[in-house]
């Protein structure tokens, strides 16, 4: 499959020329297909952040290319404006965006500057508000008057209501306890089984996105380290560790048991599939 | 990036200018700025402007740092010079061109005028590249401490100072942060007339003055659990102190000002 | 000896409000020296509830004790803030000066502590939590973790007895999360600073002494972590997690294996398991 999204040797240097210099991202080549979900993992500085900000053309690169079905996103500035309607950034804490007087007019502000049809963009809106699980009942309200929660589902539905080919999301579950993390997650998960678009999923937890994701791309120093299938990318405990990730503790679990001569797979990071593993090694039920 | 950029145009150093105490250099700048305006003379400007390039010399600051700090201001020092070269009257009329008539005096008072503001911003410049701007306004707190007889809120006003310098860089990330995020939404901030722009900056201006808020709420309580209850009873842990080459300074400074005061009486 | 009580402590923001409260007569007592995490999800009470520790908030019903001085007599407000301290979740918002060591200084100069002692407070309290090297500084450019460390040492200068950490790491990345924990755990080793950490991060909770669960107000579980945390489905039930290892084992016993529940590192867990299954 021809990709959707792909980077050629891109590389951004923030502030070049002075004392500041900082080299962000370095040569990074990159493609995604469409209907991919894809986990970005990285510590802080790592180049995750810098990177999606090139995708619909926020950040500019230094060198080398962003191409959307083969066409340069950078290519003039009708088609960068295109593009921000094709490939949805979420940023982090992304409830620091709302301004509207009504959630409404919030979510629709991001399809009022594509110039669609009223009808059109309050169609968007209740499929949006669908999509992260708003009530429409909520619709009405400030945004201001919401919980933590909802603001920030709020916010992530202004970026789905553009409907983008590829959406892109910075760390969306910061700060929110288990079940806020969990409802958005499969909020998103829901959105990416419907529309079939792209999604990349930026974050540090890789117990999270694990169980979602498709693939896995690993950034470190403004490269990608690992690109792969989960269970591919966590057959590399040491690297990732050395690296300054946090593995899954059942993927610690796992490699230890290994250690110790149990014949169990390599790349377990679920509890499910660690469950199963195990029944497996004992043919099946237990000893009770 | 916008935290990049130098704020209150400090350079840190530690040559004698920068060590010196903060209210020393505001006094100093005080006593520069009451010199330009009586010296008069090009002898008394010759002064004055031995005394700067002392201190910049002191300083270390670079010219070019100076130069780029003067450049915003150079069309105000420009009008300033013309108005006094086309309005000053006088008796040696050096040419008149339609109802425009240039006289020596005028050439004069252009040239005093425009070095007078050039010399004048250069001695702040000198300030405020040698004093971060905490070191002002503990500076100023202390000097102005007097004014708290009258009931002036000395202490409130410079706690709110720095700690609006200690905001800056964050409101300026934050903005960075929003345009961004709007941006991702089609949000346009450059485009259109002058309403449609201003229209444009609501996305922005919203949610910017919101979390102002939330910051300074959330800042206020982080203050109070540590104890701030105004200034009545606070210690310091960096005490200013004048230390003798603060006073060398202001003896000199002194000096300079009985010197400019006489070549004035003899008319020099 | 008790350093926080608190005797049916009832909280509503509005007095008018005939509504549920935020926190319903809760009864707690804190063992000083101990370090006590407090679970619960968004919206259980614990922000609230650590709020009331050094009289930001006052109970609506109900009193709080620090070291025996009722945080509602406002002439000893001063004297519970210099005992107990208060760490919040955005470092950005609690940081007052634009160079770290000032920073720090802000809460002893404040109490009025001579200027030399100020010194000698600030520098040991930077080295306390990793940060003595950054003393000169702008804050602005420190990462999360350090920016939150430079907050922990604003606090640690006052010399509290107590230190409230109101979800501290929520904001951080995982390794700035791992330097705050350790720092925090640190001065309970070392100085006996007692530590109440507000927190929905169950991991975090593992190496505390005492561990209680809030839920709409009210506390749900209290005991050490190897008590609480095999109560799955009740945490569960409550809009929390367990630790994965916890997890993994609570799934094999339902397809009848003899695990411990208490298992809580990833050693011991491995050692359990490879009992049962080697």
């Amino acid at each position: 499959m021809s990709p959707l999204i792909e980077t050629k040797k891109l590389t951004h240097i923030y502030s070049e020329g002075t004392p500041f210099e900082h080299v962000a991202v370095r040569d990074v080549d990159f493609s995604a297909a469409r209907g991919e979900f894809i986990g970005i993992i990285g510590h802080t500085g790592s180049g995750k952040s810098t990177f999606v900000q090139h995708l619909n053309g926020i950040l500019k690169p230094t060198s080398g290319s962003v191409l959307l079905e083969g066409e340069d996103v950078n290519g003039s500035a009708a088609v960068t404006r295109r593009v921000r309607g094709r490939v949805g950034l979420v940023f982090q804490y992304p409830e620091y965006q709302l301004f509207e007087e009504t959630v409404r007019a919030d979510i629709a502000y991001g399809p009022k500057n594509m110039k669609l049809g009223k009808e059109e963009i309050e169609q968007r809106v209740l499929e949006a508000a669908d999509f992260v699980g708003l009530e429409a009942s909520l619709l009405d309200h400030s945004p201001f008057d919401l919980s933590g929660g909802q603001k920030r589902r709020a916010a992530i539905a202004g970026v789905i209501a553009m409907r983008p080919d590829v959406l892109v999301l910075d760390e969306p579950t910061a700060g929110l306890d288990p079940r806020g993390r969990e409802e958005i997650i499969r909020n998103i998960c829901r959105y990416h089984d419907a529309v079939g678009g792209t999604v990349l999923y930026i974050t540090h937890s890789m117990e999270d996105i694990a169980r979602f994701a498709t693939r896995l791309v690993v950034f470190n120093r403004g490269q990608i380290a690992l690109d792969g299938a989960p269970e591919e990318v966590f057959r590399h405990v040491e690297e990732l560790e050395r690296i300054g990730l946090t593995v899954p503790s059942v993927t610690k679990v796992f490699s230890i048991l290994r250690s110790r001569g149990l014949e169990v797979a390599e790349g377990i990071y679920t509890v499910d599939a660690a469950v199963e593993a195990l029944l497996r090694l004992k043919g099946g039920g237990g000893n009770a | 990036m916008l935290k990049d950029i130098t704020l209150g145009q400090f350079f840190p150093g530690t040559t004698v200018v920068h060590r010196l105490d903060p209210r020393t250099k505001l006094i100093l700048t005080v006593l520069y700025i009451v010199l330009l305006f009586i010296a008069v003379s090009w002898a008394s400007y010759g002064v004055v402007f031995l005394f700067l390039v002392c201190s910049i010399c002191l300083s270390r600051i670079r010219l070019k740092a100076i130069l780029s700090g003067l450049k915003p201001l150079v069309i105000l020092i420009l009008i300033t010079g013309l108005l006094n070269l086309f309005y000053t009257r006088g008796e040696h009329l050096l040419f008149r061109v339609w109802k425009i008539s240039v006289y020596w005096e005028g050439v004069r008072t252009a040239v005093l005028m425009a070095l007078r503001i050039m010399l004048l911003i250069t001695g702040t410049l000198l300030l405020t590249y040698t004093t971060s701007p905490i070191q002002l306004t503990d500076g100023l707190e202390k000097l102005l401490n007097p004014l708290k007889k009258l009931r002036v809120p000395v202490h409130e006003l410079s706690m709110m100072m720095s700690i609006a310098l200690r905001f800056i860089p964050t409101l300026i990330e934050e903005t960075d942060k929003i345009m961004n995020a709007q941006k991702a939404r089609g949000a346009e901030f450059d485009t259109g007339n002058i309403f449609q722009k201003a229209k444009a900056m609501l996305p922005l201006l919203v949610p910017l003055f919101i979390s102002a808020f939330r910051r300074a709420d959330e800042l206020a309580t982080a203050m109070e659990s540590r104890c701030y209850h105004g200034g009545e009873g606070r210690t310091k842990l960096k005490v200013l102190r004048m230390e003798r080459r603060d006073w060398i300074a202001l003896t000199v400074g002194v000096l300079l000002l009985v010197l400019v005061i006489l070549l004035r009486r003899l008319g020099l | 000896m008790k350093i926080i009580r608190t005797e049916k402590l009832t909280f509503r923001y509005d007095a008018e409000d005939k509504g549920e409260p935020i926190l319903k007569s809760l009864d707690l007592e804190i063992e000083e020296g101990t370090f006590v995490a407090v679970l619960g999800h968004n919206g259980s009470g614990k922000s609230t509830l650590a709020k009331h520790m050094n009289g930001i908030l006052l109970p609506s019903g109900g009193k709080v004790w620090i070291d025996g001085m009722d945080t509602a007599e406002e002439d000893r407000l001063l004297d519970i803030r210099r005992t107990v301290g208060m760490v919040f979740q955005n470092p950005d918002n609690q940081i007052v000066a634009n160079v770290v060591e000032d920073d720090v200084a802000f809460g002893p100069e404040n109490m009025g502590v001579p200027s030399p002692e100020i010194r000698i407070r600030v520098d040991e309290a930077l080295k306390d939590v990793g940060m003595y090297e950054y003393r000169t500084h702008a804050p602005h450019l420190l990462s999360g973790g350090q920016k939150q460390r430079v907050a922990i040492a604003g606090i640690v200068a006052m010399r509290p007895r107590c230190i409230v950490l109101d979800e501290p790491t929520a904001m951080l990345d995982p390794s700035g999360r791992r330097d705050v924990l350790e720092t925090v755990h640190r001065l309970n080793r070392e100085h006996g600073i007692t530590v109440l950490l507000i927190t929905h991060h169950m991991d975090e909770c593992i190496g505390a002494d005492r561990l209680i669960v809030m839920s709409d107000g009210q506390i749900i579980a209290d005991g050490t972590p190897r008590e609480v945390f095999p109560r799955v489905e009740m945490l569960r039930g409550s809009g929390l997690d367990v630790p994965a290892t916890v997890g993994l084992m609570f799934e094999l016993r339902k397809a009848g294996f003899d695990l411990p529940l208490d298992a809580l590192s990833v050693e011991e867990c491995a050692e359990a398991l490879y009992r049962v299954f080697a």
